[in-house]
């Protein structure tokens, strides 16, 4: 029993050190800045990462079969600029979102079999989806382009007062980042495609011998990606209500870093979503810390992220060696 | 060849890659409920015909059939659909899913669209209870030992609904004689419900053990099949070689005559040599133009004093002289410059550059040595090589072939030849002539001997005993992680095999 405890300790340790450090930051911000106490700061969280934990799920997958989608800021700013000129041009919002999904799987489909059929890095595919869709988004629109819709708007201005919380309040987009973990989280555990994305990752060739259908699964996994930059495409146009070429640059790399703290090995075959879900409440909690702060530099929210990714792959190692033993 | 008796039926395949003929003209029959051993020499063309009943490879020629219906098999997927289920010798499992996954995925049961996880967990029991196993099947695989994995590896392969055929590449390569005796029970209680096995091994007692036919094939054409009781040994030997092979008696021979030479002092002297956690302390010296055995069970710490004979680990204890010089830096760069050489046991993993050519690889141990800045010509490049194909026998078409075209027996030697081409004094072989054929070993072996004559010093880590004792002058027995004894070349098989088990 003991034995079969410390196995279990040794394979969830780096998502309890993930947890804890979420829990620890958030403590220390709740001591330092009193407004942080608040219910509402808390849910604040999810109101401005949304976008983040929706790229994070789709990231997670791809990093678990050991790839890696450097596309989603591009996509995601694409999908922005899309929207909004097509809202703009009078196209109703039911048709311009289901279009936007449609085109960003389309796009994540198209890398992964760039990846696949032609054997090529999936770095310089995904680099070059970057540069693509971030550069047809400026050639949609040089400016940041104003979203007039009145379902957008609807979308971004009415708060949904939460119950048990008095006064806290959430918006209808927040709730797409968490309901999508609770998806990812059937799909990485109830599904065959997620066991075998975790096989992939583990050892390709064996995935292949075991009968397992590796190909379309990586496409897939692109495809899932490209999806979910697409939805933090929408639900971050909704929250700004503009779409813009330079949204969200570099956002790849804060999503990467998140993935990695949650405990994703970028090998591939260990992680999960729940820890991308901490990994990105982490950054999340920096930031807020720095904006309840006010005179502290904002880029010091990457110092600490890189600090901390730099631990934690250190802690990960730690793990790894413990369980060879 | 329409006899009802037939499940798999292989006529006149042919499969040709860049330089070499892997197959020509082959024909195979498999029975139901029979255990049928694939044998040839490596480079015979048994990989490659496996490679075809599991569709990883398309024949360039010839006829397939399935229970006397034929079929072209495409891809792993299809092989495993029409029945044929295959198990590697390197085991094709993923080490990061659970047992239990591993057994059941593809199949798994479903429950409201989703995996029904305590259904699937059961039906993994049941499928390693089939075999005689009880384990956790909720943890990782990679928690288990290889014995284990391989056990896992076959319940999936069984598993998979209405397995006909079983095909076993080398299974036993890596288990020890119980784990293997449990297996042999597993392969005649599935003969017994009619699945007809192929078997692919290198073992000549465990041919004879469990087989039922035996199909012999030599440097890619069929030799023959043929009814194992009506077969010897010696016959069985002759068919893979094509030769009348009496060179294993000749070397003994050899050895007799050139023994001990210990009187030309100690090349490499360690006192008190260990690693926590990996060896324990011990004394071992080598002599220079000597022959010192390593035999021990896998996991007894053969490879890891191998790896601190080489420099790839610090010892946190003792010390380590070369020729009376005190070893002061342990990395393999160090060593190397000392005259020291290791052929690792993986050389898959890190012996060969396999996407190289023969010449370039063998190079590559001369340009280490030389230093990067120095330049080879290519002229006298193909010169270094074409002396070492030819010394050695590697068979290949050019120098210029690529290495991972070549079998597992002419890797091995292009590795000894990267090795050669820098003249070391002392040269370790981790497990030199694992699946290896009977003809490539013995010209290994007789290498070894060559060299030592030459004055070279060798360590010599085997576990085949009968080959260590052949060979050494002196054994060191490993146990555990320590060196529990040590004899001279006169030792028995069975005062070697009971120390090793720690019953003397």
């Amino acid at each position: 029993m003991t034995q079969r405890l410390k196995l279990s300790v040794l394979r969830h340790g780096p998502l309890l050190m993930t947890i804890t450090i979420f829990l620890m930051a958030y403590i220390i911000g709740a001591q330092l800045y009193p407004a942080m106490q608040r219910p509402q700061a808390f849910f604040n969280l999810f109101i401005n990462n949304g976008f983040l934990l929706i790229l994070g799920i789709g990231m997670t997958f791809v990093i678990l079969t050991g790839g890696i989608d450097l596309s989603v800021g591009g996509v995601l700013a694409l999908t922005t600029a899309a929207s909004a000129a097509l809202l703009n041009l009078g196209v109703s919002p039911l048709v311009v979102m289901p279009l936007m999904l449609v085109m960003g799987t389309a796009i994540g489909l198209g890398l992964g079999c760039l990846i696949h059929f032609f054997k090529v890095q999936p770095f310089i595919v995904t680099l070059m989806g970057l540069f693509f869709a971030r550069g047809l988004a400026y050639i949609i629109s040089l400016t940041s382009v104003t979203i007039t819709d009145p379902l957008y708007k609807y979308l971004a201005l009415t708060p949904i007062y939460l119950p048990f919380f008095a006064k806290a309040y959430i918006y209808i987009p927040t709730l797409v980042g968490p309901a999508l973990l609770v998806v990812a989280i059937y799909l990485a555990y109830f599904t065959r495609f997620g066991r075998i994305v975790y096989a992939i990752g583990n050892n390709e060739q064996s995935a292949a011998l075991m009968g397992f259908p590796v190909g379309r699964t990586k496409v897939l996994v692109y495809g899932l990606s490209g999806f979910c930059s697409a939805l933090a495409g929408i639900v971050f146009s909704i929250s700004l209500l503009a779409g813009y070429g330079q949204f969200a640059t570099g956002v790849e790399l804060d999503v990467i870093a998140a993935v990695v703290m949650g405990g994703t090995l970028l090998t591939g075959g260990v992680g999960n979503v729940i820890g991308t879900l901490f990994g990105i409440l982490i950054e999340a909690t920096i930031i807020s810390i720095l904006q309840y702060n006010g005179t502290l530099s904002s880029w010091w929210t990457r110092i600490c992220v890189g600090v901390l990714t730099l631990i934690f792959i250190g802690i990960q190692s730690g793990f790894a060696l413990r369980k060879k033993k | 060849m329409a006899d009802p008796q037939n499940l798999i039926t292989v006529s006149g395949v042919s499969k040709v890659f860049p330089g070499v003929v892997a197959l020509e003209g082959v024909d195979f029959a498999l029975r139901k409920g029979e255990i049928h051993a694939l044998m040839g020499e490596n480079g015979a063309g048994k990989s490659t015909l496996i490679k075809i009943l599991t569709g990883v490879e398309q024949p360039d020629q010839g006829r397939i059939e399935l229970e006397n219906t034929a079929i072209s098999i495409k891809s792993p997927q299809h092989a495993q659909a029409l029945g044929i289920s295959t198990v590697y010798q390197e085991i094709n499992l993923c080490t990061n899913i659970s047992v239990a996954e591993n057994i059941m995925l593809g199949h798994e049961p479903r429950r409201f669209g989703g995996i029904h996880w305590k259904k699937l967990n059961e039906l993994a029991s049941q499928a390693l209870a089939r075999l005689g196993i009880e384990l956790d099947v909720t943890q990782p695989l990679g928690i288990y030992s290889i014995a284990i994995q391989q056990m896992v590896a076959i319940a999936r392969a069984l598993a998979i609904a209405s397995a006909k055929v079983l095909i076993l590449d080398e299974p036993t390569s890596s288990l020890d004689a119980n784990e293997t005796a449990r297996l042999f029970a597993v392969m005649r209680a599935l003969k017994q419900e009619g699945i007809g096995i192929v078997f692919v091994t290198h073992f000549l007692d465990q041919v004879y053990e469990i087989v039922d036919r035996v199909t012999i094939l030599r440097n890619g054409r069929f030799v023959g099949s043929f009814d194992i009781a009506a077969l010897s040994r010696v016959e069985l030997v002759a068919k893979m070689l094509g030769r009348v092979v009496d060179e294993l008696q000749a070397l003994a021979h050899d050895k007799g005559q050139v023994a001990p030479q210990t009187e030309k002092g100690q090349l490499i002297e360690a006192s008190g040599l260990g690693l926590r956690g990996a060896l324990q302390p011990l004394d071992l010296t080598v002599g220079v133009g000597e022959v010192l055995g390593i035999a021990g069970l896998l996991g007894s710490g053969r490879t890891e004093l191998a790896s601190l004979l080489f420099g790839i680990a610090t010892p946190d204890s003792g010390s380590l002289s070369i020729d009376g010089q005190q070893v002061t830096r342990f990395s393999p760069q160090a060593l190397i410059k000392r005259g020291v050489a290791l052929c690792p046991e993986d050389r898959k993993a890190e012996g060969i550059v396999g996407d190289l050519s023969i010449r370039e690889n063998i190079i590559l141990g001369l340009q280490g040595r030389y230093g990067w800045f120095k330049f080879i010509g290519r002229q006298k490049q193909t010169e270094i090589a074409e002396k070492y194909i030819k010394l050695l026998g590697i068979r290949t078409p050019s120098p210029d072939q690529l290495v991972k075209n070549l079998s597992g027996g002419n890797q091995q030697k292009v590795i000894l030849a990267r090795w050669l081409v820098t003249q070391p004094r002392l040269l370790i072989l981790d497990e030199p002539t694992r699946g290896i054929d009977v003809g490539a070993k013995a010209e290994i072996q007789k290498l070894v001997l060559e060299l030592v004559k030459d004055g070279m010093s060798i360590v010599f880590i085997s576990s085949e005993l009968e080959e260590v004792v052949r060979m050494s002058d002196r054994i060191v027995v490993l146990r555990d992680h320590a060196k529990v004894a040590e004899y001279d070349h006169a030792v028995s098989d069975r005062t070697l095999m009971q120390t090793m088990a720690g019953e003397a």
